[in-house]
């Protein structure tokens, strides 16, 4: 099992440390899968996070300029291990300026993924001050030598066998009810904000018509902002998965899905750029599908109901 | 007292005093014949620091000679005369510092733009004297780079980072974070890089030595060295021994003296019985043998040190007058001095005084600090012509 990547250009290293950055805000722990095309930052839904899974796409050619590695075995050409994505970040985070940095799998105590920065080279001037007498004439004399500098960071990882990687395969579509465009996700985000300090669980509810309203109920109060004019994507072909339930349904009806709004506050507190395209699926009272879509990668967050 | 401080200086005040409260939370006042002393140490004994501002730091400074005056007080209080950097510089012309005997008080008036005068009484707690002894010259490795070196090397740390071990060799410089071997080894993420001598300013490293100690107290000091852009003199020897870094200018000195983890076997057995073994001898530098002269008393608040540092060390509160080893856990203390103030014995006053010209760095470059020799008597760099009383 190997492998080893390379980063040269800065804004691909900058979004690299961004996507890497929502990983980590959305997740303790998470897979990342790499395979010859892709890597993949993986949660699969469990009863320790509240049931909530990720699937984050990305296309190692839009962030590598040197990419190779060997999986496990040629028929299963791929490797899976289970890192702290704050590690990465971490580490990412103060590369920034790096003429290089190289990713690598290796074996130090444990299996580490090994982020190896060269840093770009470093002037340092001098100055010499003349005496006191000629105070008036401080001439600079600088003296430039540049170095460049290796830092290295080891992140552990946990190398997950063969036989657990289904649980980690990419989801597949729901049938969803309705599907639509969301709001700006900063105006969503302080409008979640809001709402967390008045109740614990938050309706989300939209119809064809590119309405969606945010609701929440308590004793005292209940407090509802409604969006309009969002837009429904086009799911073509794709909707009539059963009949097409998105074709027979009234554009006025609305579906809803209760969730714990602490989880959809940590999907929108997580978003550092603007997606180009971000859209919600709904599967009446079931799930809550969020879909961001930038231009190098791919991010899905599923969200389960509660009653 | 009575000093007043100008200008600029006013704002290097300011930034010895927030340094200093990275590492404790008394600031013990200390005025001396060669200026004016400013130190803290944590609880745990294991960080200590000092600022020594010369006499011509001042525009105007004056103290009752013969006057073994010291205190200390709650350093947020300071902190919060000094607290805004930025108005500082913008609005304060003077800042005067008095000592009011009969209130135990110190007066800071800042003497601010348009006529405005801002004045902080802080009451103060009389104090036993503080000083880390340590002596830059022993020193195997020496260094000195410019601040923006160490802060771009300490940038790659998380700040919650406790522990980083720094390691040399002939051309270079290591520095790592430090895992503890019975913590999750397997979780922790390492962070290594390595310095190239050419970048240092000075770059002696004779024996090729691998210590440990705390990162956080080190950035309050990088701190002010970078705003004041003095280079940092980095003082490197065997695990155990403190490591000191110190920055200096024709009128302040800075010591910040770490502790650093000693990898020494027989210590880890030693703390664990409990530390009343026989302490290895103190350097035998002092000009007399009398125990009491040299008491590691500590404060009866004993805290243990940064978790991971094995058993805490144990109390010291009651027996004042025994002689305490250097190393008390495995985590080496620095060797502290305190005299009780409680001792009105002249002789034993005496020889404090002497400790302390011996001991404390004065703004001359670092003579031999330990001579066995009595100092007789130290060059007055810069005299108050003033205040000749």
């Amino acid at each position: 099992m190997k492998f080893r990547g390379k980063i040269i250009d800065i804004a691909c290293l900058n979004h690299f440390t961004r996507v890497v950055t929502t990983i980590s805000k959305l997740t303790k722990m998470c897979v990342l899968r790499l395979t010859p095309d892709n890597l993949f930052f993986v949660l699969s839904g469990k009863v320790a996070n509240g049931g909530v899974s990720m699937w984050c796409e990305l296309s190692q050619a839009n962030f590598f300029d040197e990419y190779q590695m060997e999986g496990v075995s040629s028929e299963d050409n791929e490797i899976c291990l289970e890192v702290t994505p704050e590690n990465l970040s971490r580490a990412l985070k103060t590369v920034q300026n790096a003429k290089a940095v190289k990713v690598k799998l290796t074996k130090k105590h444990c299996p580490c993924l090994t982020i190896a920065a060269e840093l770009e080279m470093r002037c340092v001037w001098g100055y010499i001050h003349l005496q006191s007498a000629l105070r008036t004439r401080i001439q600079p004399q600088p003296t430039l030598s540049s170095v460049s500098r290796v830092v290295t960071h080891d992140v552990p990882v946990d190398v997950i066998p063969r036989r657990l990687w289904h649980e980690f395969k990419e989801p597949s579509m729901p049938d969803f009810d309705v599907s639509i465009y969301l709001p700006p996700l900063k105006t969503m985000k302080n409008i979640v904000d809001r709402m967390k300090n008045l109740s614990n669980f938050l309706v989300i509810e939209a119809n064809l018509n590119g309405e969606m309203n945010l609701k929440i109920e308590t004793d005292l109060v209940s407090v509802t902002t409604h969006f309009r004019d969002l837009g429904n994507p086009p799911w073509g072909d794709d909707a009539s998965q059963d009949g097409g339930p998105s074709q027979s349904r009234d554009p006025e009806s609305m579906v809803e899905a209760r969730v714990d709004i602490r989880r959809l506050q940590q999907f929108l507190v997580g978003q550092q750029v603007n997606p180009s395209k971000a859209m919600c699926n709904i599967v009446h009272q079931s799930v809550l599908h969020l879909i961001l879509l930038h231009e190098d990668m791919s991010l899905q967050y599923f969200i389960p109901a509660v009653a | 007292m009575h000093c007043i401080v100008t200008g600029g200086n006013v704002k290097v005040l300011a930034k010895a005093v927030h340094s200093l409260s990275r590492i404790g939370d008394e600031l013990y006042v200390e005025p001396q014949e060669d200026g004016l002393a400013l130190r803290s140490v944590n609880s745990s004994r294991s960080a200590y620091a000092c600022f020594l501002f010369a006499p011509l730091f001042f525009s105007r400074y004056s103290i009752t000679s013969g006057d073994n005056f010291r205190c200390k007080m709650a350093i947020k209080s300071v902190q919060s005369v000094f607290r805004s950097l930025t108005t500082l510089e913008k609005t304060v012309e003077k800042c005067h510092i008095d000592l009011d005997k009969q209130k135990d008080r110190l007066t800071f008036t800042l003497h601010c733009k348009h006529g405005l005068l801002k004045t902080h009484n802080l009451s103060f707690q009389d104090s036993e004297s503080l000083q880390a002894v340590f002596d830059k010259d022993s020193y195997a490795n020496v260094f000195r780079a410019q601040p923006r070196l160490l802060v771009d090397t300490v940038v790659h740390f998380p700040p919650s980072l406790d522990e980083v071990t720094v390691s040399v060799s002939d051309e270079r410089m290591w520095v790592r974070n430090h895992v503890e071997e019975e913590a999750e080894a397997s979780k922790a993420m390492l962070t290594e890089l390595c310095l190239a001598s050419d970048e240092f300013d000075h770059f002696a490293a004779q024996a090729h030595n691998s210590v440990t100690f705390c990162l956080k107290e080190l950035r309050g000091l990088l701190v002010f060295a970078e705003s004041t852009g003095l280079p940092v003199s980095m003082y490197l020897d065997e695990p155990g021994s403190p490591v000191v870094l110190s920055v200096t200018d024709s009128v302040l000195e800075g010591n910040f003296v770490l502790a650093t983890l000693s990898d020494d076997p027989s210590l880890r057995k030693n703390s664990s019985k409990g530390a009343h073994t026989a302490a290895p001898p103190p350097p035998d530098d002092f000009m007399n043998d009398d125990m009491d002269s040299y008491l590691i008393a500590m404060d009866t608040s004993i805290a243990p040190g940064p978790s991971n540092t094995g058993p805490p060390p144990p109390s010291l509160s009651g027996d004042t007058r025994s002689k305490r080893p250097a190393a008390v856990s495995h985590k080496a203390r620095i060797l502290i001095e305190e005299a009780e103030e409680e001792e009105t014995d002249d002789l034993d006053r005496l020889p404090n005084k002497k400790f302390r010209s011996l001991f404390f760095g004065s703004v001359l470059p670092p003579s031999s600090q330990l001579s066995t020799q009595p100092m007789t008597s130290q060059e007055v760099l810069a005299s108050d012509s003033e205040e000749e009383n």
